[in-house]
């Protein structure tokens, strides 16, 4: 036998790795949300998956375009930025105009993540900042939600109406509150993916099956909020099923780079998040915060970071102290 | 897929009566193809290596001269100073060289050379002495002439282990049976086919520090190993022996990590074992230290697993240190495929050796011979934030800041994030989705701080 000397590769350790990369979880995050981009198309018709398709597209192009001018490697195959663009999808109103969703798309691609160095490099979450962009461009085109489907009329008037979603009726009155079970399987108002809270449920066991996803945040998220509706005197249930603080919790605060890092530091990002967006619920001028609590959140993660730090084995208090 | 799907839920049920510590990984095992193969003798080659440096401390002295005849089981390199290692010849023969060759670790070292006239005399033992008979000091004596080294490839001189400074009181004796890394079944067999080896090598280390107690600590994927020492640890009168089974994970192995889940402990930062009054030691070192006392043998065989996907036949083997791989792999049956990467150790943190004429070294506790598919990493370097690395930081530190604070050659900040606690164990680059390895950073970092303080 030869010594095969100068035909080795010679590296170092550790010599195997997770077949966990980066593109199978963002392909496990796809995965997850179908059940919600099905559950939407059934609510509010195959435009819901049209316009999915869409903003899959415009993200994935952008992403492309954007490698392309700057002479980067080609990182489409992450497959970030076609997760980007189906959160997108399902965090806006079915009626939105598609011309809206692609420029939404070019804000989470190209200024929100791009701009700040691309995947793991953005201070927020693409997504629900193009959502935020979006509301704030084009108000009434973002809060117009029809009813759900025909099998059930909630709101009594079967025209397009602006704020009819559960939260706003809650908020601003107009209509009767859905029930439980309406929020539960889906029979309600609002943005494609957030209607129908079984099936986030299912995409997010998916996740934590596949330990893509840890329950830290949603658990602490969905916790703050329900202790909070109830001891304001609400309906704390309510608070957790409607809107889109499923979707949110779920899939949007466990978003790997603008979360914390540390258990400890993902439940107080969790816990933050209830708070903000019970406080824009309760006294806000909108509706609906779960969007801007998680921005809002997103922004203080490096902070969290910084000083919710594990304690180090074996390190004694007083070193930890000096930090 | 059922069965997958059941041991994935189980991921989330605790682990009632399985010790274990905080972090880690579970890397696939990959020991079903050597872990039921029993040790095989493989015969002393025509020409073993000495390098004299197989252990941490300083390189060994010689003391032969080239032409000299000598025995097996003879003293050919001398400790030089307390944290170092005596070397001895593997076989009788004479020595043929002392000259620079390439070491396991890539760089080329001061070896000795011996051609081996295939007699093997030696001056072992012929009846076994009792190792009662010996007071502590005779035994750590006996030790440390042996040249006895931590055989779990940290390669630290065991008799500087067993002499704690005065006033370091030793309470708690661990034999090492983790064998957390993949592959790796050396251990394994060793508690399977040399287990009073194993049981006295214990029992003298509770004698030399005046112990009734100790303890063997295997993980629970050796059922057999774990059921076999629990049965002879029940027949020992004079001495309580606890077997521990440990929770299946990646480092567990590790001293820190195991003295923890053993004993609930927790070593300082920058401590060492001893001062927690913990001594560990592995399998096949504890069942050495029974040979070198029973029968005078020193340190010259070791048990080394051989697999991979392009080794023919894996296996597990008794080889005579100072083989070269080349001669192990033949005496098998070889290669069934062009190997990429040849790794020394496990494949978290092994070495991979740059040619198939290196010794086995008293730290060779497996070879490991796989394929471009088995040597494919991922690369990558791009971090997604994910906080993997947090959580399988067996020391709990902040793999992803570390890179960051590494690449930036920030010293500072590299300091406030505990570089220094880092084992170098690899969970975190195994973890890391994006492949970023922040591992290999973290490692050339602290070499960089070494260097600036030195």
């Amino acid at each position: 036998m030869k010594n095969y000397e100068n035909e080795l590769i010679v590296s170092h350790s550790p010599h195997i790795i997770t077949p966990m990369s980066t593109s199978r979880i963002m392909g496990c995050v796809i995965i997850a949300l179908l059940p919600s981009l099905i559950a939407g198309t059934i609510v509010m018709g195959v435009r819901a998956l049209i316009l999915a398709a869409v903003c899959v597209a415009s993200c994935v192009l952008f992403e492309a375009l954007w490698n392309r001018l700057l002479k980067k490697e080609n990182t489409i195959s992450d497959l970030s930025a076609a997760v980007t663009g189906l959160l997108i999808a399902l965090n806006v109103p079915v009626t939105l105009p598609f011309y809206m969703a692609i420029i939404g798309c070019f804000f989470a691609i190209i200024i929100v993540k791009q701009f700040f160095g691309g995947i793991g490099h953005n201070f927020m979450n693409p997504a629900l900042a193009a959502r935020a962009f979006l509301l704030a461009s084009w108000a009434g085109a973002m809060t117009t939600f029809v009813e759900p489907g025909e099998v059930v009329h909630i709101f009594g008037n079967a025209d397009v109406i602006t704020s009819a979603t559960p939260l706003s009726v809650l908020k601003n009155g107009g209509g009767d509150l859905p029930s439980y079970s309406q929020l539960f399987l889906g029979n309600v108002g609002g943005s494609i993916g957030e209607t129908s809270a079984l099936a986030i449920l299912i995409g997010a066991a998916f996740l934590v099956y596949k330990k893509v996803i840890k329950l830290n945040t949603p658990i602490s998220y969905l916790a703050t909020l329900f202790i909070l509706g109830f001891i304001s005197g609400g309906d704390g249930l309510f608070q957790i099923l409607s809107g889109g603080v499923m979707l949110g919790a779920f899939f949007m605060a466990t978003d790997y780079t603008t979360t914390p890092t540390t258990p400890a530091g993902q439940v107080i990002f969790g816990v933050g998040c209830g708070l903000v967006t019970f406080i824009i619920r309760k006294w806000g001028g909108y509706p609906e915060g779960v969007t801007y609590a998680i921005l809002l959140m997103n922004i203080v993660t490096p902070l969290i970071d910084k000083y919710i730090r594990p304690k180090t084995f074996g390190k004694i208090k007083e070193a930890v102290a000096n930090e | 897929m059922n069965k997958s799907f059941l041991a994935n839920l189980k991921g989330f049920l605790p682990d009632s009566d399985l010790k274990t510590f905080k972090g880690g990984i579970h890397p696939g095992d990959m020991k079903s193809s050597t872990n039921s193969i029993p040790i095989v003798d493989i015969s002393a080659p025509e020409k073993l290596i000495f390098p004299l440096n197989q252990h941490i401390g300083r390189e060994a002295v010689p003391c032969v001269k080239v032409g000299d005849t000598v025995f097996a089981g003879q003293k050919i390199a001398e400790a030089d100073g307390f944290v170092s290692a005596n070397i001895h010849s593997s076989v009788s023969g004479t020595v043929s060289a002392i000259e620079e060759r390439l070491h396991p670790n890539g760089t080329f070292v001061k070896s000795i050379i011996i051609d081996n006239d295939g007699e093997d005399n030696n001056e072992f033992e012929t009846e076994p002495r009792d190792f009662k008979k010996f007071s502590p000091h005779e035994l750590i004596d006996i030790i440390r002439e042996a040249g006895i080294v931590g055989m779990g490839g940290a390669t630290f001189p065991t008799h500087v282990k067993l002499s704690p400074p005065e006033g370091k009181k030793i309470d708690c004796i661990i034999i090492n049976g983790a064998e957390c890394e993949p592959y790796l079944t050396s251990d394994h067999r060793a508690l399977l086919e040399t287990p009073m080896e194993v049981i006295v090598g214990l029992k003298i280390l509770l004698r030399i520090f005046n112990l009734k107690t100790g303890y063997i600590a295997i993980e629970n994927n050796k059922p057999d190993a774990i059921e076999l020492m629990k049965n002879l640890a029940a027949k020992e009168e004079d001495c309580n022996i606890k077997v521990i089974p440990l929770k299946v994970k990646y480092p567990q192995g590790s001293e820190k990590q195991l003295i923890r889940a053993v004993s609930g402990r927790v070593v300082p930062s920058g401590k060492l074992p001893m001062d927690v009054g913990a001594v560990v030691n592995n399998v096949d070192t504890c069942a050495s230290i029974a040979r070198a006392v029973v029968y005078g043998m020193p340190l010259i065989t070791r048990i080394v697993t051989v697999s991979g996907d392009c080794i023919k036949a894996p296996a597990n083997v008794r080889v005579r240190i100072g083989t070269p791989f080349i001669d192990v792999l033949d005496s098998i049956g070889g290669l069934k495929a062009h190997p990429k990467k040849v790794i020394m150790g496990g494949p978290m943190m092994g070495l991979t050796v740059p040619s198939l004429d290196v010794p086995v070294i008293k730290g060779t506790s497996g070879i490991l011979a796989v394929s471009k598919r088995g040597a494919k990493i991922r690369s990558g370097e791009v971090c997604l934030r994910c906080g993997k690395c947090v959580d399988a930081c067996p020391m709990h530190l902040m793999p992803l800041y570390l890179k960051e604070a590494a690449k930036a050659n920030d010293y500072d900040r590299l300091l406030k994030l505990n570089v220094n606690d880092c084992m170098e164990c690899g969970s975190c680059s195994f973890v890391c989705p994006g492949a970023n390895n922040p591992a290999q950073s973290i490692r050339i970092a602290k070499a960089k701080l070494r260097s600036k303080k030195a």
